[in-house]
């Protein structure tokens, strides 16, 4: 049987696929113009970034960097660029930027915090990355210790004392836990604070008048600009999650005072502004405490942040709580693990990681928010600002030093939204 | 031959109070309240020391008292022989206000950028991703202090408008005026208004009441008649021409009661140095809203993000299966699971808006904590009653925010096993 002649008994070449069908034309036909919706959607956005590049890139182009009053950058500028043009004046962050990250510290000291600043990335290596050795822990635990002595100054002896409490509390733990195990338990908390109370202040004046050795003692006036809010949103940060954790815990248990008082504390601090929680640091937390406290009004500020951030970060974990199966916290109990056990190894690397997202937007939002501390005449960067602005060199500027400002918080907070985003991505053991 | 196994009936005994289970929760919780009231007595009574020891009493006498001090934004009747009472209350419906206006804002930008970013072209989702991040990432504050700057130092001033060939001119077929000392827009006037009821420390516009009266009767009209046609359409198969009824009955009231009152908008107009007519809103609130709106929206972005991209594919698929029409299929199966993810949280995003609109002290802005928590607070020295005034009131409002929110999560919370 021959094969008709009207049947092809050869493939066609493959042809190369139409040019609007492939590489960039077919990409930019199926997201830019692919109706005319997304056309006009695509004009406009481009109109809309040839508006904005076009008003702050001329003005942006023409900066200068170098010069010691306003008047001074507008003269280089229209000499430059001729009369009526108008450029950025940078110089006033070439001139006072130190003023913006350090405030009113003095300015031979500024090795501290920048040293502070160094030892806190060492100790935030092991806290954030699992490859770094994990010895290195210890002294992330001995960090704010360290820190403070190094930012405030005075005596070395009192970081060490303080610190020494912790000895305390684990010599007395290991003696007496044989004897009696809740003993053990209860004298590790009482026996610490006892120390700190009554035996650390006389101890520090005793070792220090015997060997007087410290750096020169700064007070919380001289603090401003980034290292305070630095300052406030590390802390409030480091002592709002373990705080955020036991009133989470405190909301889910069965224990109905322990439950009552924790839901009060929570929607009690989440009800309101945190300005409003500033005021009272600033104007009554001196009545709540017995007359003549003196309470350093950082100190204070960090109390009320802490508070504030830890209801919110408490809300958070809650989430992660009620999103594990009933059957993780059966699972534990019918290994026989008690409670702190079963939180411990089972429910909380669990919930905590279910709410990294949540956790790491409340450690943005704190940091922001540490702005609000200039309300209560503190020298916050934005206090700052309007300091520089009301001196006489370089009043009227205005946009600049937002920018810088602006800038660096938007390194640190998206720094930090970066970091969860990794964290979710190594954390994720779903094979989804 | 079984024995029954006895309980053990051995009498109680001390340890059994933190060994036994049945106890220990009870020991806990009577230690822990110990401590708790102990904790509180001691608050209490250093609070009371410390004010007699500075020779204050604790008394909400002040509020009846003369304020003495203007305010530039009053919704109701307020002048400077009021009372720090009524400073209060008009300084709680400038927050109000200024926390509707935002949330109302924030909503719209929110969902439009929030629908922008899901967007399959690239340029667009790009450019929004980079709105969200830059402005989410930078404080609030700093956000407000800028709107203030611009809306100051780069609007034209009043002069500008005058002359044969201006250097500014009105937006919006020459009604509204945006000028550095705030923007003037239209006022709403009534040539033959019903006055207003006096409702002892207030008095509400009759107007106002009457158009919303009306409102709500256009609506309830609406909805009957959509009613009745679907009754219509259950027991025929045929749905009855209704457009004509609906277009009639939302639009006659309003434009009868609008002839009725004499409704007729006061246009701002330049006289001597300044805008005449019309209603200022001052840079102060222009600066809160626009502030708040956007920063606030680039959350209300995400969200809407997350609910739109929560509902999978396999939803939308099987409506149209259904042989739903694609709009049907959008109303009917993807908003309402698509608005289950979304509600919650926006609703704590206007929880939060209303909390923020508390930085109005950073531009002036004559809300709550600066009149009772400002003025009031430093005129009498007395921040304690103030500040926890202040306080309450807040915690109220979140409150009764919150408590809204579990309702409508209660309504629509999935049903399950």
């Amino acid at each position: 049987m021959a094969d008709p002649a009207y049947v092809r008994d050869q493939m066609l070449p493959p042809q190369k696929a139409p040019s609007t069908e492939v590489g960039t034309p077919r990409w930019i036909r199926e997201n830019l113009f692919s109706g005319p919706l997304n056309t006009f959607l695509t004009v406009a956005a481009l109109y809309a970034v040839y508006v904005v590049v076009g008003t702050i890139g001329p003005w942006l182009s023409r900066s200068v960097w170098n010069a010691s009053t306003l008047q001074e950058c507008r003269a280089i500028v229209e000499a430059t660029y001729g009369a009526g043009k108008t450029g950025a004046c940078f110089a006033v962050i070439n001139e006072r930027w130190q003023q913006i990250l350090f405030g009113f510290y003095p300015r031979d000291l500024y090795w501290r915090p920048t040293l502070t600043l160094v030892l806190m990335l060492v100790a935030l290596g092991p806290v954030l990355f699992t490859w770094v050795p994990r010895v290195f822990l210890w002294f992330s635990f001995a960090f704010p210790a360290v820190a403070f002595w190094l930012l405030w100054g005075g005596s070395v002896w009192l970081p060490i004392t303080i610190l020494l409490g912790f000895g305390v509390a684990y010599v007395v733990f290991r003696v007496l836990t044989p004897i009696n195990g809740l003993l053990g338990i209860v004298a590790a908390i009482v026996a610490p604070i006892l120390y700190w109370l009554f035996i650390c202040g006389p101890l520090e004046e005793a070792i220090h008048s015997l060997i007087p050795l410290g750096l020169h003692q700064l007070y919380s006036d001289d603090f401003g600009g980034f290292l305070l809010s630095t300052v406030i949103g590390v802390s409030g940060i480091a002592f709002s999650l373990p705080i955020g954790i036991l009133l989470a815990l405190g909301r889910q248990s069965d224990l109905f005072i322990v439950k009552t008082a924790c839901v009060a504390f929570i929607e009690g601090f989440r009800g309101v502004p945190l300005i409003t929680l500033l005021f009272v640091a600033s104007l009554l937390l001196n009545y709540f405490l017995p007359p003549g406290t003196e309470f350093d009004i950082i100190l204070r500020v960090i109390i009320m942040v802490t508070i504030f951030s830890a209801a919110y970060m408490a809300e958070v974990i809650r989430g992660g709580l009620a999103a594990l199966p009933r059957g993780q916290y059966e699972a534990a109990d019918s290994l026989g693990l008690d409670y702190w056990q079963a939180q411990r190894l089972i429910v909380m690397p669990q919930a905590l990681k279910i709410s990294i997202p949540g956790i790491v937007g409340n450690f943005i939002g704190l940091f922001k928010d540490t702005t609000l501390v200039s309300f209560i005449s503190l020298q916050d960067p934005l206090q700052l600002v309007s300091s520089i602005r009301a001196n006489q060199e370089w009043n009227g500027i205005y946009w600049e030093l937002f920018m810088f400002v602006g800038f660096l918080f938007f390194l640190f907070c998206f720094s930090m939204s970066r970091y969860s985003m990794y964290l979710e991505g190594k954390l994720k053991t779903d094979h989804r | 031959m079984s024995t029954a196994i006895e309980a053990p009936t051995t009498s109680f005994r001390l340890g059994m109070l933190i060994y036994d289970t049945r106890y220990r929760s009870l020991t806990i919780q009577v230690v822990f309240l110990v401590i708790l009231v102990a904790f509180f007595v001691w608050l209490v009574d250093n609070t009371v020391h410390n004010l007699s020891l500075q020779g204050k009493d604790f008394d909400f006498g002040f509020l009846f008292v003369r304020a003495g001090y203007d305010i530039n934004q009053t919704l109701v009747e307020y002048t400077n022989d009021s009372t720090h009472g009524r400073a209060l209350v008009v300084g709680l419906l400038n927050t109000l206000f200024l926390a509707f206006l935002s949330c109302i804002l924030a909503t719209i930008i929110g969902l439009i950028a929030g629908v922008l970013r899901l967007s399959k072209n690239w340029i667009v989702s790009r450019l929004i991703s980079v709105y969200i991040e830059i402005v989410r990432n930078v404080p609030v504050v700093l956000w407000i202090v800028l709107v203030n700057a611009i809306m100051s130092q780069s609007m034209p001033e009043p002069k500008d408008f005058r002359g044969e060939t201006p250097a500014a001119s009105m937006i919006l077929f020459d009604s509204v005026a945006v000028t550095n000392r705030g923007v003037y827009v239209p006022a709403p006037l009534f040539d033959r208004g019903l006055g207003s009821l006096e409702l002892g420390m207030f008095s509400v516009s009759l107007d106002l009441l009457a158009i919303i009266a009306v409102i709500i009767a256009s609506v309830w009209g609406y909805r009957r008649v959509q009613a009745s046609a679907t009754r219509v359409q259950h027991a025929t198969g045929v749905r009855p021409v209704t457009w004509w009824k609906s277009v009639l009955i939302i639009t006659l009231p309003i434009v009868a009661l609008k002839f009725a009152l004499g409704f007729h908008l006061a246009y701002p107009e330049l006289k001597g140095f300044n805008f005449n007519g019309g209603l200022q809103a001052r840079n102060s609130l222009i600066a809160m809203w626009i502030a708040l709106s956007v920063y606030s929206a680039t959350y209300i972005a995400e969200n809407v993000r997350a609910g739109v991209m929560a509902i999978s594919r396999g939803q939308t698929e099987a409506a149209l299966a259904l042989g739903l029409r694609s709009s049907m299929a959008l109303r009917l199966v993807v908003l309402p699971q698509a608005l289950r993810v979304i509600v919650p949280p926006l609703i704590s995003q206007y929880l939060s808006i209303t909390k923020n609109t508390s930085l109005a002290i950073a531009v002036g802005y004559m809300d709550l904590r600066s009149t009772l928590g400002g003025i009031t607070m430093n005129q009498t020295g007395r921040e304690m009653e103030s500040m926890l005034l202040l306080m309450g009131i807040y915690l109220t409002i979140s409150l009764i925010i919150s408590s809204l929110m579990n309702v409508y999560n209660r309504s629509i919370a999935l049903k399950e096993r």
